[in-house]
């Protein structure tokens, strides 16, 4: 079998996994999370500088290999998330922006028609744009229109750790989206990814799951493994399951009469 | 971007091999698919799914109930003029076949439309031969003035058109287009279209998509299956189809499955389609595309037509004449082809009803049209 | 002369540059990025860049995120 190669914005990576960098106890555990989990791409986010305390720097804990993918998160509309993807350009890690634009506290759901418009203008400067959305069609729709670079719709709604509540509308974005599908927000146990993976999404982007696992090292290697399985499975086609047989021919009994 | 470079490929490929390959193994896991894939499509087509049929029947039975009901949308040709500059070798209206010639003047249409509309039947499909000088553009916006008072819906099963002219024609009222590419192996097109503007694969493979971006509602394709192995003209059908669907999600995208019969003319088809191999090719196409409407025509007799009913059709003609005329004149003329099923509406109504099927005289209006009807 | 700084007014010596700013409140420049009045400030320009009475300043830097 030929090496399966996950392609997105003209990069490759060998591994299906995204992690973050949010909800961590202890930032320093970080580096083994990377390397047990053999994820290649980082989520982190944007903040003002804390000017009174000193605090630890994120960067001096995400290995230098890792494609870092800076979101939007605390942006309301999409002027604030395009403000915030410039601001992530010029700290000179790359053109990669998670467009996150949510301006519902209670349930933290995205909004599709402020990202879109975000996506259009960002992608349009040559960042390589992955927004983060509902499972949405016409949403997903629009985002490919836009110039996205991959579709990130929710599994479930995000930190609630649920699953693929979303099943039957990732099964149609797959479906009919041509872009990469990486299943973000919800998953909440290997066995979840690795069902988004086997029904063919091409990546999933995991962190709380992962920060808030009491050993959040070990829970980064079995999501690893659970993606990996998922996307295997998915590659080598899964057996037919059989119902139980059909004694008679009710339906197409009349091809071999008279 | 256009279906060709698609359709090009696959020509490429050693089709009849691949159907030959197709493995019991491969067939089940086509079956239980979630959502089939172009190759489950083709494994479903193979001769190894035969001994399947039942299990792709109950599948597509589900199918089809879970995504149209039990229901059939009843429509009826109307052919307006049978004038054609084509040498299809195939086609009764072929250019030097001696048969009358003749066109409705749109006071004889009148007649024609009052006749099909005292069925109840409010789709209506208009048909003419390729001969754009005579059934012009201008004609048949004509025919619409007199046409868009009797029929909510109608549709268009002519000669390939520029995206501007569907244009033209949605705006006079067509909300549907016809077209069937016949066969989709460019080899063969040729020597089964030798003269007349038909000639041209391309322009006519890329009619449906123009019709799509011209605002049709409904686009309906097929091969007229028989001029060759009909597996590989049904597999290229079904990923046209699936091509249309996913670019065009705003088009209803059907698919005719119609089979060679007789006509005035000495063609031999190249392949006899059996009831079992239509009876395939239907359940394939339904379970590789649940959403799509199956169109079968009035070429299959009364009792093949219902059988099938639960098996993958959404829309059947019905009170069918294929000559120009046919419906409020009863002559002697030459049809396009010899039908098999002569019932008329009223009975094949009252068919549908015994079978528990609904039949559907009117599924939609258009609104909007700042129209009156006086 | 006064700035506003993250959101608060701060009071800072006359003549002073970007760089001398941060500097002056222990923030390693390569760690940052910076707008001044709604534009992004160049990196390479941290030093060039003299502040004036009244200006907005932000002072990013990337935290944990999802």
């Amino acid at each position: 079998m030929s090496e399966d190669i996950f392609e997105i914005g003209g990069l490759k990576f060998s591994s299906r996994l995204l992690t973050g960098t949010g909800k961590y106890s202890d930032d320093s555990v970080i580096p083994a999370v990377c390397e047990s989990s053999g994820s290649q791409i980082i989520t982190v986010a944007l903040r003002r500088v804390d000017l009174e305390s000193k605090t630890g720097n994120v960067m001096d804990f995400i290995p230098k290999h890792m494609q870092l993918l800076p979101n939007t998160s605390g942006a309301r509309t999409a002027d604030e998330a395009v403000r915030i993807a410039r601001l992530a350009r010029a700290m000179g890690c790359g053109d990669w922006i998670k467009i996150e634009v949510i301006s519902d506290s209670k349930y933290l759901l995205p909004d599709g028609y402020e990202t879109a418009k975000a996506t259009e203008i960002l992608a349009k400067e040559g960042f390589v744009v992955l927004p983060y959305v509902n499972a949405d069609l016409y949403i997903a729709r629009s985002l490919v229109d836009a110039g996205a670079a991959a579709v990130m719709p929710l599994g479930s709604p995000i930190g609630t750790n649920r699953g693929l509540k979303t099943r039957e509308m990732l099964r149609i974005l797959i479906e009919e989206i041509s872009l990469p599908i990486i299943v973000d927000a919800g998953i909440g146990r290997p066995s979840e990814a690795c069902e988004a993976m086997e029904m063919g999404a091409d990546a999933c982007l995991v962190n709380t799951a992962i920060a808030t696992a009491c050993d959040p090292i070990m829970m980064a290697k079995a999501f690893g493994r659970a993606v990996k399985a998922g996307r295997e499975a998915y590659l080598s086609g899964p057996g037919a399951k059989h119902r139980n047989a059909i004694a008679s021919s009710p339906l197409t009994g009349f091809l071999s009469e008279g | 971007m256009s279906f060709y470079p698609i359709s090009d490929e696959y020509s490429k490929l050693p089709l009849l091999e691949k159907f030959e390959s197709v493995t019991e193994a491969d067939v089940h896991r086509a079956i239980s698919a979630t959502t089939a894939s172009p190759e489950d499509f083709l494994a479903m087509l193979s001769p190894a799914a035969i001994p399947f049929l039942e299990e792709m029947a109950q599948k597509a039975s589900q199918l089809t109930l879970q995504n149209f009901g039990k229901t059939i949308q009843l429509f009826t040709p109307l052919y307006l003029s049978n004038y054609c500059t084509n040498r299809c070798i195939y086609c009764g209206f072929n250019t030097t076949n001696d048969i009358p010639r003749t066109q409705l003047e749109p006071s004889q249409l009148e007649e024609e439309a009052q006749a099909i509309a005292s069925t109840g039947l409010k789709h209506l499909l208009i048909l003419t031969g390729d001969a754009r000088k005579k059934a012009s553009p201008q004609y048949l916006e004509s025919c619409m003035e007199v046409l868009s008072k009797y029929f909510p819906s109608v549709s268009i099963e002519i000669y390939a058109m520029d995206e501007n002219e569907y244009a033209s024609l949605v705006k006079s009222g067509v909300d549907g287009m016809t077209m069937f590419q016949e066969t989709y192996n460019e080899e063969l097109y040729p020597t089964l279209h030798p003269a007349g503007p038909k000639k041209d694969f391309r322009y006519r493979l890329d009619a449906p998509e123009r019709s799509c971006k011209a605002g049709m509602r409904v686009v309906n394709i097929g091969a007229l299956l028989g001029l060759d192995n009909w597996r590989k003209d049904a597999l290229l059908t079904g990923i046209h189809a699936s091509y249309l669907q996913k670019k065009y999600p705003d088009v209803d995208v059907a698919v005719s499955l119609p089979r060679m019969r007789s006509h005035a003319g000495t063609f031999k088809p190249a392949s006899i389609v059996s009831d079992q191999d239509m009876v395939q090719n239907m359940l394939a196409l339904r379970i590789y595309l649940p959403r799509v409407g199956i169109t079968v025509s009035t070429r299959e007799s009364p009792d093949f037509r219902e059988n099938i009913l639960p098996l993958g059709v959404t829309k059947m003609s019905a009170g069918v004449s294929t000559e120009v005329g046919g419906h409020s004149q009863k002559g002697e003329k030459v049809g396009q082809f010899d039908i098999s099923d002569e019932r008329s509406v009223e009975e094949m109504r009252a068919a549908l009803i015994k079978h528990g099927y609904q039949p559907v005289f009117k599924d939609w209006e258009p609104i909007g049209n700042n129209e009156v009807n006086k | 002369m006064n700035v506003i700084l993250n959101g608060i007014e701060t009071e800072i010596l006359d003549q002073m540059s970007v760089f001398t700013l941060l500097e002056s409140k222990q923030i390693t420049a390569d760690t940052v990025v910076v707008e001044l009045n709604k534009e992004i400030v160049p990196s390479d320009n941290f030093e060039n860049v003299m502040l004036n009475d009244g200006d907005h300043l932000e002072v990013l830097r990337f935290v944990g995120g999802g």
